[in-house]
């Protein structure tokens, strides 16, 4: 199997563990991930309202890329990156004047053949439980799951699960025998763009979200956006300081539970690159060391 | 002071209309976006009365208040409004609007920051994270903001000294040049 | 409706259904599918030995799943008649082929484990349709709980609850651990006024029985506090408006304005995360227990009985009155009237009202020998009908049959369904079906004659 795979800015440096373990999880699956060559960033959220045109723009000129590679498939862990290509993609199906618009700006002819996968769906779908289950080298039972899905289920054009209460990820982590909680925060905000320009609101934002995992019993809080990530991990401490708590919940890239599983390296799944560091949980719940039967 | 309702009373509804495709008009403000909303404690304008200045043909207000910048476009309210009006759309409009006016904006740090992201694509193609932050933080005046973080992140080798400059720069400049703020004229 | 079971002019058949109706106004061919209840109504006495003794215990419907019911057992406790049934589905006796119970110890002996169905067919002069309405199902809003969360209840459920018949003896306590509440939020318009995951009508009925619930909660357990978060309150009713005050004024209850976004559970509490629009804040209660008033929907199987009945009904599945001011009890089809919340959502008053005018309207057919039509139907001549049935068709009252007539197939009208609308006459290309009074011929023939006049006083030119 082979899909196109559009890392995007943050995999690159804030977010390298999520790309490092994407890689590391595929090649196990025995899964070829062709990067789009010489991709461009995406437009994220700042385009769309400072200029409509470049927000298509960019975001086309990936699609374009990818075609003219010969992929018909492209895999974008980060959620936005997905939206945005899904989205333009499905904009000049329906628009034949943006198609234009779009071809005399950035070049080339697009012809309609990208389709874009969410991470969550390809590993459901096209890779399919079973094949999950049978890559299973070491059991993540004992470790008690909150899975964090974000805005994820909301944003324009993203359709693969419930909105209120989605399960996917939960799904998958039961493939590998983790314990899933429910818990009431799962599809709270994180404050993802208001990081660095109100830290404050997002701080408090993310400090909920620790909250009400810690509150039904999670030990570790697992996500699939670099954003979600970086508030809920490298803010942690901030948010100790600011509210007087003493969280240590290790924020973890599925793709790196997945990892784990699998008994990869913990250097290969960036699992040494988490501000909060799994080691202690991980040692302590005995999943690196017990082999499954 | 009473407050004066305005002739054409649909003009501003009108217009919203025609940037963003939302109807202000089928909002019975029944405040479940307001409920859901991540950051309305921040807001100065909560977003159910953002939508009743549009109805009401009041843009002033909107168009220089925080909230629209402190949105994070969630989608929460989008998603759960009884009358299935896309609020967060309406919130993105308010913003085009509000550049478009030139009156200094609720929140001047996010637009520079949202300009400095772009700047950065258009220099390199892709973000540099370090480079943005670094940035940002100097154009804001809070050069030491984060910077606990910077050796940490450092550390476990998150961050990026160079960035990566794509080969196709000059599409990227292109594309930038000619491309128009508006797919539609506002009129 | 135990008065309506002795009256000797009134033959109540229970535990049946309308399974097939045909003909028309004052003559309705009404087949009935009497199921077998395994009792016999003869002799039993209701004294109530085989519910108390019956091994087997489901979940009760009536109680909405709060309490429990045997396999023999009376529907609810105001039941009319006074005799159990048997729910084969459940029972031992039927499934198993053991116990026999309930037979053993009736002193009647009327228990009839081989009691068949029976099918009745009868003539019927006027059909009233009162068949109701049953609750919208919430767990579609997954931001409310999705229906996982035990102490997020409707309206119904919190009735059962304050019934001291009912099964938790009128305690209200929380579903989850059975402890009473304090603070309880009632959510208004849940599933009404909503064009994404509800409906977009108003249920009508919930304001006032909120209300009234947040009395009776204040009343019994002077220590719970009410919250009501609604969007508009209808009170338009005889000393409703006072009825709203009274619940805010003499029992306590708050009034916030807004919906609300989420509920989510935190430690044995739920969280009720709303907005106040008239401060212009976002509020968020504690709350022991939630009950949403739920929207008022149509029966199930509304669609189906429609029909059956041949009545139409609107994309909600609530009967369509044959004019929405002047007709409110009558359906379309002669002869068939509609009383309650089958045909929108009513309150007790309003039911009452519409059930004595349908009921009148109904006896003015069965009063006399004869019917007096509306001259303004349609008629077809069966020696220019060239049998094509498109008339058939586009008929909206399914009045137009296909019969013979010396040898050759053509269309009829039948005269008591038609309504005159003229749909057929449109469709006829060999002008066969006709309004009668209206033909193509009387038309041109007026409207020749009009011209006539006007070209006589000068007040138009016609060539020749």
């Amino acid at each position: 199997m082979q899909i196109g795979y559009y890392p995007g800015c943050s995999l690159e440096s804030s977010a390298k563990e999520f790309d490092l373990s994407i890689q590391a999880i595929f090649k196990e699956l025995e899964i070829s991930l062709k990067e789009i060559p010489d991709w461009s960033c995406c437009g994220a959220s700042a385009a769309h309202y400072l200029n409509e045109e470049l927000a298509m723009a960019l975001p086309y000129r990936n699609l374009l890329k990818a075609e003219e590679s010969g992929l018909d498939q492209i895999l974008s862990p980060c959620p936005a990156c997905y939206s945005h290509l899904k989205h333009v993609h499905e904009e000049v199906v329906k628009d034949s004047h943006l198609l234009e618009r779009l071809q005399n700006l950035v070049g080339g002819e697009y012809q309609k053949k990208v389709t874009s996968k969410h991470l969550l769906d390809f590993l459901k779908k096209d890779v399919g439980f079973e094949r999950l289950k049978s890559s299973m080298k070491i059991s993540l039972k004992g470790l008690r799951i909150a899975s964090y899905y974000g805005c994820l289920t909301r944003l324009p054009g993203v359709d693969i699960d419930d909105i209120e209460n989605p399960v996917l990820m939960d799904e998958i982590l039961e493939a590998f025998e983790g314990e899933t909680i429910p818990w009431s925060h799962k599809t709270e905000c994180c404050g993802a763009s208001l990081s660095l320009t109100r830290t404050e609101i997002a701080l408090r934002l993310t400090r909920s979200i620790l909250e009400s995992a810690l509150d039904k019993g999670a030990d570790c809080i697992v996500v699939v956006c670099p954003l979600c990530q970086s508030n809920l991990d490298t803010r942690q401490r901030d948010i100790n300081k600011k509210y007087g708590t003493s969280y240590e919940i290790p924020i973890l890239y599925l793709s790196q539970l997945i990892g784990l599983a699998q008994g990869l390296d913990f250097k290969k799944i960036g699992l040494d690159r988490l501000i909060i560091s799994p080691k202690k949980l991980l040692t302590q719940k005995g999943v690196t060391l017990s082999p499954s039967p | 002071m009473s407050y004066l309702i305005s002739k054409d009373i649909h003009q501003f509804r009108n217009q919203i209309i025609s940037i963003s495709g939302e109807d202000a008009s089928k909002c019975i403000q029944c405040g479940k976006c307001t409920a859901g909303c991540p950051v309305s404690p921040e807001m100065d304008i909560q977003p159910n009365q953002v939508l009743r200045f549009i109805q009401i043909n009041d843009p002033e207000p909107l168009l220089k208040c925080k909230t629209i910048w402190i949105c994070a476009s969630c989608q929460t309210c989008s998603v759960r409004c009884p009358e299935e009006i896309e609020i967060a759309k309406i919130m993105d409009s308010l913003r085009k609007l509000s550049l478009e006016s030139q009156a200094p904006s609720g929140e001047e740090r996010v637009v520079k920051f949202d300009n400095l992201f772009l700047d950065s694509i258009q220099k390199r193609g892709r973000v540099h994270e370090l480079e943005l932050v670094m940035r940002y933080n100097l154009t804001t005046f809070q050069p030491f903001k984060d910077a606990h973080l910077g050796p940490l992140m450092l550390s476990r080798g998150k961050l990026s000294f160079l960035g990566h400059k794509i080969k196709g720069l000059d599409q990227i400049k292109r594309i930038f040049k000619e491309s128009k703020r508006f797919l539609r004229s506002l009129e | 409706m135990t008065e309506s079971s002795r009256d000797e002019n009134i033959e109540l058949m229970t535990y049946s259904e309308v399974i097939d109706v045909k003909g028309f106004v004052g003559n309705f061919d009404v087949t009935i599918r009497k199921k077998p209840r395994y009792v016999d109504l003869t002799k039993c006495t209701g004294c109530g030995i085989c519910i108390e003794k019956c091994p087997t215990k489901v979940p009760s419907e009536w109680d909405l799943g709060l309490g429990m019911r045997k396999a023999i057992y009376k529907p609810f406790g105001q039941a009319v008649p006074n005799v159990p049934v048997i729910d084969k589905e459940n029972c031992r006796f039927f499934t198993t082929g053991k116990c026999k119970v309930c037979q053993k110890l009736c002193p009647a002996q009327a228990i009839n484990y081989e009691e068949e169905e029976e099918f009745i067919k009868k003539k019927f002069g006027a059909i009233i349709v009162a068949t109701g309405f049953t609750q919208f199902d919430p767990s579609i809003y997954g931001e409310y709980g999705g229906g996982r969360f035990k102490d997020v209840i409707t309206g119904l459920h919190l009735e059962r609850m304050l019934d001291t018949s009912g099964p938790t003896g009128g305690h209200v306590i929380r579903p989850s651990d059975h402890r009473e509440p304090k603070n309880i939020v009632f959510i208004q318009c849940v599933g009404s006024r909503d064009e994404q995951k509800g409906h977009p009508y108003c249920s009508r009925i919930c304001c006032m029985y909120t209300a009234k619930q947040a009395i009776l909660l204040k009343d019994h357990f002077p220590d719970t506090q009410s919250y009501i978060f609604y969007i508009d309150i209808r009170a338009g009713g005889k000393n409703y408006e006072e009825f709203i005050k009274r619940a805010q004024r003499e029992y306590g209850a708050i009034y916030i304005r807004g919906r609300v976004s989420k509920i989510y559970e935190k430690g044995d509490k739920l969280i009720v995360r709303g907005v106040d629009t008239l401060v212009g804040k976002q509020v968020e209660i504690e709350a022991d227990l939630v009950v949403l008033a739920t929207a008022v929907v149509p029966q199930p199987d509304a669609k189906e009985l429609a029909k059956i009945l041949n009545i139409p009904h609107d994309q909600y599945g609530f009967y369509t009155e044959a004019h929405p001011k002047l007709q409110p009890v009558e359906s379309v089809t002669k002869g068939i009237f509609l009383t309650g919340s089958c045909q929108f959502p009513k309150d007790i008053p309003d039911s009452v009202a519409t059930t004595g005018a349908a009921s009148i309207r109904a006896c003015e057919i069965l009063s006399k020998d004869e019917l007096i039509l509306d001259p303004k139907i349609a008629s077809i001549n069966p020696d220019v009908c060239s049998g094509c049935l498109n008339c058939l068709e586009v008929c909206p009252f399914d009045a137009i049959e296909k019969t013979e007539v010396n040898g050759k197939v053509v269309a009829q009208v039948i005269p008591t369904l038609c309504h005159g609308c003229g749909n057929c006459a449109a469709t006829c290309r060999t002008k066969a079906a006709n309004v009668e009074g209206f033909t193509d011929d009387q038309i041109y023939a007026q409207v020749a004659s009009i011209f006539e006049v006007m070209r006589k006083e000068r007040l138009i030119e016609l060539s020749d």
